[in-house]
């Protein structure tokens, strides 16, 4: 299986989409690790480096936005939350198409140790108003929703990764902004993953068949907008949900999925995440291993989950 | 220069300017009156600077707010909406009949700027990012070989905001000629003297050491506001500062300098000897 970072498809999505002339490009000193470098190197005029100043990157952003631009503003994952505030009072508040393209999320930024990881990010812009928030599965799917983004008015928050990761979609596959992907069906449970967790779902989804279990896997790309009634069918006809991601268990994709079926039709459901734990430093298998965020963890909870039906 | 066909003076008439930014207090103090909350201190002392720009110095087109060669103002300082309100009314890009509805609910003029509002850039009350917002736009105006400018008025207690120096050292870096800040250096923030809360001079030199241009002017002068944004214009390779050094609640005695009228609003007896200091109604 082919394997492909989502930033190295970010970096390329860029280069495609310089032709447009009203996208910018804004890096905050980290250019060379979230690929923007690609783009700073092709159109140089249309780059901004604002230096390690990530408050600044997302004002600057913003005004590129006023003045009718496409700015893509870059930095890791972490370092983007340290604008909270300017992401929610000026580009989510007004609704500025600026799109927030971050690198190293979850815990891929593996030996830096935990000042470098995110895990909190997917909580953090979730509960803005008017904040879209988008983890792609694989480089594919980065390349399909990058481009697409340009052409959708209004903010984004789009997490991306270090690591290379199975590709899991072909050039035929078509991104389509808030729409549940589904990839394999199923009638026991459904296994709704997003981002790096989407192919051990599928992982997952092959062990659980040779047991018996037909595990139902649901690629979530847009977490908000949330594919509400994707997920409700999914509950409805399945009769119970797990939700991975490489993120806290707290205001993921668990807590959104939670949230739908709490008022619509709650099932049996159990969150993969990192358990309210910071992270630390080691390979990043090792992290995912230690954090729980495996396909062994995965068809352990099917297996439960089938129990509490 | 409100409208390019029509002209709303046709002169630098300091007298008239004047008379404007009278009215504009007028109008500040009666809505923050009116709305029971507000900050009339920072939102009288930089009335003569907002009315300048709107009446004497930018390209704007009240009838068409959005004219893709406007110049642009950001009020960073977000608190003195009222000014920017009233000024923006008495340009004609909304009736002047709204000013009394600031902070109502379902109101078009919100507490602080929204871009919601006819001739408002961006939303703006959370101190720090006016000044890189700015920069952004002057950026793309570049980038776009535009003459459009663009001018940002800051607090003088909104320079302890980190932001405002990360945007200093990128309008200095990317040589922001097109972008003008003004300070609004009335010496006191909501806790005390800015001197006191948190020292800012030599507040010139840091400017300058930052690669600015920096003019210090009497920011309730009319003719000196006049006289530094002119100035501005001819700089080039380097953005320009003005220092405006204002009064605090200018233009109503027992307001001025005190720091409690920050964010206070005027009584029944106040609004009353504050309009006849300001000559009418």
């Amino acid at each position: 299986m082919e394997l492909k970072s989502t930033r190295d498809a970010y970096g390329d999505a860029l280069l495609t989409l310089g032709e447009n002339p009203h996208v910018v490009v804004l890096d905050a000193d980290l250019s060379v690790s979230t690929q923007t470098s690609k783009f700073g190197a092709r159109f140089p005029s249309r780059f901004i480096n604002v230096g390690c100043a990530e408050q600044n990157l997302m004002g600057v952003a913003a005004g590129f936005a006023i003045a009718g631009k496409i700015p893509f503003a870059s930095t890791y994952a972490i370092f983007s939350m340290r604008a909270w505030e300017q992401i929610r009072n000026t580009i989510a508040h007004d609704k500025l198409s600026v799109k927030i393209a971050v690198s190293h999320a979850g815990l891929t930024n593996a030996p830096d140790g935990a000042s470098h990881q995110a895990l909190e990010d997917i909580a953090l812009m979730r509960v803005i108003p008017n904040m879209c928030v988008i983890v792609p599965c694989d480089a594919v799917e980065a390349m399909c929703a990058i481009i697409s983004e340009t052409s959708r008015k209004g903010p984004a928050y789009i997490r991306l990764n270090r690591s290379k990761t199975p590709v899991i979609f072909d050039e035929k596959y078509h991104f389509r902004f808030g729409d549940a992907v589904p990839l394999t069906d199923g009638d026991d449970l459904t296994l709704i993953a997003t981002g790096t967790m989407v192919h051990k779902a599928l992982e997952a989804s092959d062990i659980l068949k040779k047991e018996k279990i037909s595990a139902r896997v649901i690629n979530i790309h847009t977490i908000k907008p949330l594919d509400e009634g994707a997920v409700i069918k999914a509950a409805r006809e399945t009769g119970a949900v797990i939700t991975i991601e490489e993120h806290s268990i707290f205001g993921g994709l668990g807590g959104a999925v939670a949230e739908v079926l709490a008022e619509h039709y709650p099932v049996p459901m159990k969150i993969i995440g990192v358990r309210d734990v910071f992270g630390e430093s080691g390979e990043y298998e090792e992290l995912l291993e230690k954090f729980g965020l495996t396909t062994t963890n995965i068809v352990a909870s099917a297996r439960e989950i089938m129990r509490r039906k | 220069m409100c409208d390019e066909t029509e002209p709303m003076i046709t002169t630098n008439d300091i007298s008239l300017l004047e008379q404007r930014a009278r009215t504009i207090r007028k109008h500040v103090v009666n809505m923050i009156f009116e709305a029971g909350t507000g900050h009339p201190g920072g939102s009288l002392s930089c009335v003569d600077i907002i009315t300048v720009l709107y009446f004497a110095h930018m390209n704007h087109n009240p009838s068409d707010p959005e004219w893709v060669n406007r110049d642009v103002f950001i009020l960073s300082k977000g608190h003195a909406a009222p000014t920017l309100y009233a000024t923006l009314a008495e340009c004609g890009y909304f009736p002047v009949d709204e000013l009394l509805s600031l902070r109502k609910l379902g109101c078009l003029l919100q507490g602080h700027p929204e871009i919601s509002i006819p001739g408002i850039e961006v939303s703006t009350g959370s101190l720090g990012q006016g000044l890189s917002i700015s920069c952004g736009i002057a950026l793309a105006a570049k980038m776009d070989i535009k003459d459009s400018r663009v001018f940002a008025l800051i607090g003088d207690g909104e320079c302890d905001e980190g932001l405002i120096w990360e945007a200093a050292i990128l309008a200095s870096h990317y040589k922001l000629d097109n972008l003008t800040a003004i300070i609004d250096r009335n010496g006191l923030q909501i806790d005390g003297p800015t001197e006191k809360v948190m020292r800012l001079e030599p507040i010139a030199g840091k400017w300058r050491e930052f690669g600015w241009h920096v003019i210090e002017i009497d920011g309730n002068k009319i003719a000196d506001i006049l006289g530094s944004l002119e100035e501005a214009k001819q700089v080039k390779g380097k953005p320009t500062l003005i220092v405006a050094h204002t009064l605090k609640g200018k233009g109503v005695s027992f307001m001025e300098w005190i720091c409690a009228f920050h964010g206070k609003a005027l009584n029944k007896d106040e609004i009353r000897l504050a309009l006849q200091e300001l000559g009418g109604e």
